[in-house]
């Protein structure tokens, strides 16, 4: 069979994997919603669950849609697709593609046209970027029974253990954001633009926050986080033609 | 007869997620092998192994510490669903996070495990449906996602992400938050080589960090 990094069977091969993992999605989301039946909680904290996480979705998910867009000039669409749909993330996936083209001495921004080129990128993004899915299945279950156990001994202290996990995450993030600063000092201007744009979301954030407190709007915590995510992502925009 | 009904739920998320997961596994494993098989094409031996040995010994090492970073916070049900779709700290756990804020559970708490799993699962098929729709319609999608004047908002996902995220933890937790904001501040800001390619691997340090600072605050009662 001819090859191409389009040719249909690639789509068929890649849409069946998709239509398992999106069956994987529906098949937890179903178990899930019946479980909190049985625990209790609310439907309408269920139903603002589910319309807040898919509002929240959209922005990152067309972003990762850009990146499937930006491998596709070397991978075709169906690889990317597959990559970025499942495990993957852009800078992952895109290293390791780059690491196999430049091992072959290929223009990473060149089609793929032989087959055997395009097996080669294929296997090691699949067992290059593979501890996850490996793992996973594997050590989930003593590394969350290791959790209930901190709980179950001290309930407080179970609580801030938590806590400071998320807190951990969200510190190293916000780190990252003023990791170009210091480019100010010798007359780089654009190290500001993250952090200028994390200023407005948090803005953002705060004022959802205290319009929901103050005017009895709980609606509105509800598309907080969205709302700061795409105010904040808009302000790039004049931030980037202000300081970029 | 409810902790039975909890511990058999806990149980059978366990017992599906290793089946999806194995199944998953099974199938992206295979995916090369069909396609050497239907183009008749064999890897480049000596790419394959110069590509593996530039991706994977780092990969490896960052997707092993993710699963002991990330499971704790995720949930069973959202650890076997995350690492399966990915994009776990710009997507699937911001998430989980937001909505368990919402929803005032805690996350070591059963309906915190519930109310992870029903965001992530939501994300994660919402993720899936915006690239199946961005694939079919490529073409028209292409020119205005591609878009220069764009651009500035899809790189700075993480800011605008973080900066909500940072309000909502920061103000509950404004004692804690001072000693590990400040150690990230001072690294990020110090150090060149941590930039957006390696803030993956900062986020142990940061947790490893802050869970310490916690316990000593705790054990003094500052908390």
């Amino acid at each position: 069979m001819e090859f191409s990094v389009n040719h249909p069977i690639l789509f068929a091969l890649v849409g069946v994997i998709i239509a398992v993992v999106l069956g994987q999605s529906v098949y937890f989301l179903v178990k899930a919603c019946r479980r909190a039946k049985q625990l209790g909680i609310a439907s309408s904290t269920v139903k603002k669950t589910i319309s807040s996480a898919a509002v929240f979705t959209v922005a990152p998910a067309i972003g990762i849609l850009i990146g499937v867009i930006a491998l596709s000039k070397a991978l075709g669409l169906a690889l990317p697709w597959m990559r970025l749909s499942v495990i993957g993330s852009i800078t992952y996936e895109n290293v390791a593609a780059t690491n196999v083209l430049n091992a072959a001495e290929v223009s990473s921004g060149a089609t793929i046209t032989d087959p055997s080129l395009y097996v080669t990128v294929l296997w090691v993004m699949t067992l290059g970027i593979a501890a996850g899915l490996v793992l996973v299945p594997f050590v989930t279950k003593k590394l969350q029974s290791g959790m209930s156990k901190i709980g179950m001994k001290d309930k407080k202290w179970g609580e801030i253990f938590n806590n400071s996990m998320f807190l951990g995450m969200v510190s190293a993030f916000l780190g990252y954001v003023f990791c170009d600063v210091s480019d100010v000092f010798s007359g780089k201007t654009a190290g500001l633009i993250p952090v200028c744009v994390m200023a407005v979301s948090a803005v953002v954030m705060a004022i959802c926050g205290l319009l929901s407190k103050k005017l009895n709007a709980h609606w509105l915590e509800d598309y907080a986080l969205p709302a700061s995510l795409i105010v904040g992502m808009a302000s790039a925009i004049p931030f980037t033609a202000w300081l970029g | 007869m409810k902790q039975k009904q909890a511990l058999s739920y806990m149980d059978s998320v366990h017992r599906d997620g290793r089946l999806w997961g194995i199944l998953v596994a099974i199938l992206i494993i295979s995916f090369p092998v069909a396609v050497s098989l239907i183009f008749s094409a064999v890897p480049q031996w000596g790419v394959l192994v110069d590509g593996l040995i530039a991706t994977a010994p780092m990969y490896w090492a960052v997707g092993i510490v993710e699963i002991f970073t990330y499971v704790p916070m995720l949930g069973a049900g959202g650890t076997y669903l995350s690492f399966v779709t990915g994009n776990i700290s710009n997507l699937k756990l911001p998430c989980a996070i937001d909505a368990m804020e919402r929803a005032k559970v805690k996350a070591s708490s059963e309906e915190g495990e519930v109310i992870s799993t029903i965001a992530i699962a939501v994300s994660s098929i919402v993720t899936t449906l915006v690239i199946i729709i961005g694939v079919i319609c490529i073409v028209p999608l292409s020119p205005i996602l591609d878009h220069p004047a764009l651009t500035p908002a899809f790189d700075m996902i993480l800011p605008a992400l973080f900066g909500g995220l940072a309000v909502v933890f920061i103000s509950k937790n404004l004692k804690l938050s001072v000693a590990p904001v400040l150690l990230m501040l001072i690294l990020f800001i110090s150090i060149p080589a941590l930039n957006a390619g390696t803030v993956g691997i900062m986020v142990p340090v940061g947790v490893v960090f802050t869970v310490a600072v916690a316990r000593v605050m705790y054990k003094k009662g500052w908390l």
